[in-house]
């Protein structure tokens, strides 16, 4: 009475290779020693938690490591994240999440951020489902903030 | 057997699955299997038709007028409350308080009569197993009158862990507020051994039975309930509209929970004197048009027979377990034999998150719960943050079950493609 893998197709673009990839290897998820920013960011409602860790030397990520549990779009959320933000800037990573928020609600987003986004654009197919925007966002909006907020406080 | 238990028409699952027009719907154009029973139940076309027949014939304000329409509005809100407390075998009808919801009736005791009754060093006892909305308001409650809240534990096994009962209810006890029927888990819980404990020290039993109500005869007198909190939405009824059951004492001498219209006998410009049981708690112009819905509700039950909606729950949940178990990288959460619980069964995938199954599903027709089930402290304690949870209803068959099975087989499929 259902339809097997003809439902499941529509499915691919929020499933994509690249996501799939980066939810079954994970990138950056050993531990940072003496991290300067250690950060828990959960979302209850659906479970999912991550441990964010940085180091950040001269108000650039020097060092990243994330782990955690999630659905398969939070998790390669967090590795494409893990990925992108060594040796970026504090404004560098702000752009960066500033334009995946508007990938995923269907805004405008240029080629040169696309360029910066690179693998990360595949997320785009996550607008479809609404429900699933926040999975994909966890890790980048708690990132984000503590990144600001540790800054902040250093004066940078 | 009371006609309740028994039932005036057949248990006939495809002539039940003709009555919910929902059922006919297709979903990202597959039939729809719909097992988020335990959330909302979907209502029969007899209870949509008791909303549209009183906004269409009957609308007009309750116990206020003296012309045609309002009385018959308040004869039929009336007779669904006698409907109600029959339903719960409740002995008098004004024992059946309208409220919003489960959590409204569960505030209101909160508010009203623990509020007059519990005090420093007394304590209230709870389970692990307890809904969101039976935890907050006894933590707030203990909060600000300096009352302990106890936990009896739930154990591996998913069952209430009764063993250290005698010292967790002592004679500081107040309440237990337990739940029926856990959401989570599916377990059944001894109601009426914790009635006798708590009596036997003096306090008050309140039992949310959200889940209980709509899939077995559930019997105020027999479990010695104080109170019994339920919601119409989850037994064919619509949304918005709940019941508290108290004992006529008990809430006879409660303070009211809100103050207006209705609740009151006579006001002065200084003062007022509270109305009859069971106006006191029902200020203001009440949910005429989803009580009387409510009371189609419970007819449709009542048609069916209790004991005949347990009976195909029962022998849904036994398949559903057999077929779940058999699946390797599965395991399923609460008691494994349905003798012991309800049908909501909730599982964990090894390797596929329950968001992931429930999107997955979701493009197969099939509607599941996916997330902590508004019982975050209980979910984890299976080192789990999440569970997905399928839970039937009369309209459910043993297809539907094999769709399931057959929709998390084709989910394992694609993500190891």
């Amino acid at each position: 009475m259902t339809g097997g893998m003809s439902g499941l197709d529509d499915m691919n673009e929020l499933y994509e290779a690249i996501i799939l990839d980066h939810y079954r290897s994970p990138r950056n998820t050993v531990p940072v020693d003496s991290p300067d920013i250690d950060l828990e960011v959960n979302n209850p409602f659906c479970g999912d938690e991550f441990h964010i860790q940085l180091k950040v030397d001269d108000g650039a990520v020097a060092k990243v490591g994330i782990t955690g549990r999630g659905c398969a779009i939070s998790q390669a959320s967090a590795s494409l994240l893990a990925e992108l933000v060594e040796g970026k800037s504090s404004n560098e990573v702000h752009a960066a999440v500033d334009s995946i928020r508007r990938l995923l609600k269907g805004e405008d987003v240029t080629e040169e951020e696309r360029d910066v986004l690179g693998d990360i654009e595949a997320l785009e197919g996550v607008r479809k489902f609404p429900v699933r925007i926040k999975c994909a966002l966890l890790s980048w909006v708690g990132l984000d903030d503590a990144l600001t907020e540790h800054l902040g406080a250093e004066g940078v | 057997m009371s006609m309740t238990e028994a039932g005036t028409r057949a248990f006939d699952v495809d002539a039940i699955r003709a009555d919910f027009p929902i059922l006919s719907r297709k979903i990202n154009g597959q039939e729809l299997v719909y097992f988020d029973n335990a959330a909302t139940s979907q209502k029969p076309k007899q209870v949509i038709k008791a909303l549209t027949d009183y906004y269409e014939q009957t609308n007009a304000n309750v116990h206020r007028g003296v012309h045609t329409l309002s009385i018959e509005a308040t004869d039929g809100y009336e007779l669904a409350r006698t409907k109600v407390a029959k339903f719960i075998n409740a002995p008098r009808p004004e024992e059946a308080i309208w409220t919003r919801n489960t959590s409204e009736s569960l505030n209101l005791v909160a508010a009203t009569w623990a509020d007059v009754n519990v005090g420093e060093g007394d304590n209230i006892v709870i389970t692990a197993m307890e809904h969101h909305s039976n935890i907050v308001p006894w933590q707030q409650l203990a909060a600000k009158k300096n009352t302990e809240l106890r936990y009896l534990a739930a154990g591996e096994d998913g069952l209430l862990d009764v063993s250290d009962v005698d010292s967790i209810i002592d004679s500081r006890t107040k309440l237990v507020a337990v739940t029926h029927m856990s959401n989570v888990l599916g377990t059944i819980n001894p109601v009426a051994m914790l009635a006798e404990k708590v009596h036997a020290v003096g306090g008050v039993i309140l039992v949310d039975a959200a889940q209980s109500v709509p899939h077995m005869a559930v019997d105020v007198q027999e479990l010695d309930a104080d109170f019994l909190c339920f919601s119409a939405h989850k037994m064919l009824g619509p949304t918005g509209i709940g019941v508290l059951y108290g004992k006529y004492d008990l809430l006879e001498a409660m303070p009211p929970f809100m103050f207006g219209g209705d609740m009151i006998l006579e006001v002065t410009y200084e003062d007022a004197t509270w109305n009859d049981l069971p106006y006191k708690f029902e200020a203001g112009t009440p949910n005429i048009a989803d009580a009387i819905a409510t009371g189609a509700a419970v007819d449709y039950l009542v048609d069916l027979g209790m004991d005949n909606v347990w009976a195909h729950e029962q022998e849904l949940t036994a398949y559903a377990m057999e077929q779940i178990l058999s699946l390797d990288n599965v395991r399923v959460l609460g008691p494994q034999d349905p003798a012991l619980r309800g049908g909501v069964i909730s599982f964990i995938h090894d390797t596929i998150h329950p968001h992931d199954l429930g999107t997955a599903l979701d493009q197969q027709g099939i509607a599941i719960r996916t997330g902590h089930h508004c019982a975050m402290p209980l979910v984890r304690s299976f080192d789990v943050v999440a569970a997905a949870r399928a839970s039937f209803y009369i309209y459910n068959t043993k297809s539907e079950i094999d769709a399931l099975i057959n929709g998390i087989s084709e989910t394992e499929g694609y993500f190891s493609r």
